[in-house]
């Protein structure tokens, strides 16, 4: 048996086989796919995930989708949510699982309502973001908040930033974290003045001149080891 | 007011919100651009204005769009463009600014690179963590699709272009192409032998184009005002205008937009406004954390392509990250090591392992557990990595890693000094901790 099914098999002619140059469909077999009225899937959920296939050319497209539409109904993509849209895209349950495992922003495990990445990439690093982890984490004691370092979240001019509940807010103070969170408990707006949407395009503020607010407390050696992530 | 020192195309008007409205975007003269391709034009005609721009791909590689485009076979069979929104390198945000302020000029670009390419589906792959740009996204493809623009016999011209924007769920891999295919498929984001190329073999097995979204964005400029106004700006190699991202140790972040060319200190100096009061600048990734670092003796380096690539490095998504004196070099190496560790995709080994055991050598260096020669291992395991892998997921952290500790060898071995452990802790003498302390 080759290193991956079927290569060499499906068309010879190929200088490479159509089962490595596509990528490898996990198998599947028949008996393993659950029948809807086995999974007692929301009526919503099912047109939702059915809309989404509806716009892709192979239905397997709607993987990631169906999965954000899961995440979005249960809080997090939880193994019969899982299976609802496994039923309903005629998938088996570990064709999904397996997208799902892949992704950092899909949850195979309980996350709390609300969801905090916080930046500790390089930009963000230079600037504070595992400080404002630390703040975060701190302050997110009790709540029903999922808080978490990540990766570059592609928004360094605003640095340290974080992402909470899927909008962009910064640069950020230490302080801050715990007024977020304060206003994220009480269904507030959070942090309105520091999100991304409200923001001009650098060359539009101000040119920086002279000496400017450098607080001493930054005035140290950016080191440090990798938190979270 | 803009900077003056900025030559904005791309982002023009981009400080008027309702640029972001169909009605906005067609009030600074929107949307004639695809009218005049989609009724007067012929696929080649396009094809040979994108050739003839020399527009270079924003997406890293720096390969030519037009070229790109016209390696799609003609013929009946489904083809695809894909616009790869998938920004996730470090330091770049420029997609971020461009889709998130003139997300109609994306559309009108991926409409009209689709006439060039044939294209009768088109995808915005967009990373899931840009969840705000992606309903702005939505918000515009719903009113271009209004309008007549997107969809079934646009404009009467008996062509067809179906749009969907597609969310990603947070995988920098997934901007490689080809994983980028994997996951817009619905699978797993890993990525696949090259060749056959995408443009031959690409989504669902058909042709497929894929370009950056700033290599989109600048279509409708092209095919409005041809391609000797393009060649107009930028130099010979590098023509055009480019949105750079500056972030790091610099006053004034963002992202500007100038002609390629122009001396790469006046982008940090000039226009982000250069380091902190007192602080000096000690290196700085040209573009983006997968390219080579370069020191300050390279500042007045043009900032194009070819000069980056001869100066080891590369422009590669036009993304400026800037260390000062405060930064420890060790440990920017090991936050680099780390996230290309975290985002291999573990499909061949010298990049997944590779990545793994960097981090290791790298935490054992900046915690004085390592030996100089654990530098010249980290080197070699680096050069094993370039090349010997289906992307270059894992040659992007080889890259800068191997300049760091080549171009800062001096400060590594400080560190390991310094962090002090002496030999003998080092080879398992418990005693000897008493009397490091």
């Amino acid at each position: 048996m080759s290193p991956v099914d079927g290569a060499g098999i499906s068309n010879p002619n190929l200088p490479v086989d159509i089962a490595v140059t596509k990528g490898r469909v996990p198998g599947r077999s028949e008996e393993q796919i659950p029948e809807l009225h086995e999974v007692d899937c929301p009526p919503e959920l099912r047109e939702r995930i059915e809309g989404l296939m509806a716009r892709y050319p192979d239905r397997r497209s709607a993987s990631i989708p169906a999965l954000w539409a899961v995440q979005e109904r249960y809080g997090w993509c939880t193994p019969d949510g899982i299976r609802q849209a496994a039923a309903v895209m005629r998938f088996t349950p570990a064709d999904l699982e397996s997208v799902a495992s892949f992704y950092d922003l899909l949850h195979t495990d309980p996350v709390g309502t609300h969801r905090i990445e916080v930046c500790t990439n390089i930009s963000c690093w230079m600037r504070g973001g595992d400080e404002l982890l630390d703040a975060f984490v701190a302050a997110g004691e009790g709540a029903d908040v999922h808080i978490t370092g990540f990766e570059c979240l592609g928004a360094c001019d605003i640095a340290p930033m974080a992402s909470i509940d899927q909008r962009y807010y910064g640069p950020l103070e230490a302080a801050e974290a715990a007024t977020a969170i304060e206003q994220l408990n009480a269904g507030a707006d959070v942090l309105p003045d520091k999100a991304l949407a409200a923001r001009p395009l650098a060359g539009d503020t101000p040119p920086p001149t002279g000496r400017n607010r450098e607080p001493e407390s930054r005035n140290r050696p950016i080191d440090g080891e990798v938190r979270g992530g | 007011m803009a900077d003056p020192r900025e030559t904005r195309v791309l982002l023009e008007h981009a400080e008027d919100p309702a640029l972001r409205t169909i009605d906005g975007y067609r009030g600074y003269g929107g949307y004639a651009t695809l009218e005049k391709a989609y009724r007067e034009m012929e696929q080649d005609e396009v094809l040979k204005e994108l050739e003839d721009s020399g527009l270079r791909g924003r997406g890293g590689a720096g390969f030519s769009m037009g070229k790109k485009a016209s390696f799609l076979p003609r013929g009946e069979m489904a083809k695809y463009l894909c616009c790869n929104a998938d920004e996730s390198e470090p330091g770049a945000f420029k997609d971020r600014e461009l889709m998130q302020r003139n997300p109609h000029q994306l559309i009108e670009g991926i409409a009209i690179a689709a006439l060039a390419a044939d294209a009768g589906h088109a995808f915005i792959f967009i990373r899931g963590e840009y969840a705000e740009q992606a309903d702005i996204l939505d918000a515009a493809v719903a009113e271009a699709y209004e309008a007549g623009y997107l969809g079934k016999d646009i404009l009467g011209c008996r062509r067809d272009l179906e749009l969907v924007v597609h969310r990603g769920a947070g995988a920098y891999i997934c901007g490689e192409e080809t994983a980028l295919l994997d996951a817009l498929e619905g699978k797993r984001g890993n990525p696949r032998l090259k060749p056959p190329f995408p443009a031959v073999q690409g989504l669902y097995g058909g042709p497929t184009l894929i370009n950056n979204v700033e290599t989109l964005s600048n279509v409708p400029k092209i095919v409005a005002n041809g391609a000797e106004w393009f060649k107009g700006f930028g130099t010979e190699q590098s023509p055009g205008t480019k949105v750079v991202s500056i972030s790091g140790g610099v006053r004034r972040p963002g992202n500007y937009e100038v002609e390629l060319g122009i001396p790469t200190r006046e982008l940090i100096f000039g226009l982000a406004g250069g380091p902190e009061p007192g602080h000096e600048i000690k290196a700085f990734y040209p573009g983006g954390s997968s390219s080579p670092v370069l020191t300050p003796a390279e500042l007045d380096l043009p900032y194009s392509f070819e000069a980056m690539g001869e100066a080891g490095s590369m422009l590669g998504s036009g993304s400026i990250i800037v260390a000062d004196d405060r930064v420890s070099i060790p440990h920017m190496a090991l936050r680099t090591a780390r996230f290309y560790h975290h985002e291999s995709c573990g499909k061949c080994a010298p990049c997944r392992e590779g990545t793994n055991w960097t981090v290791k050598m790298l935490e054992r260096v900046v915690r004085g557990e390592a030996t100089p020669m654990d530098l010249d291992i980290i080197s070699s395991v680096q050069q094993n990595i370039i090349g010997h892998c289906l992307c270059v997921l894992g040659d992007s952290m080889a890259m800068p890693v191997s300049a760091m500790v080549n171009k800062f060898r001096d400060e590594f071995e400080r560190v390991i000094a310094e962090a002090g452990m002496p030999i003998a802790i080092v080879q398992g003498a418990p005693e000897a901790l008493g009397a490091a302390t």
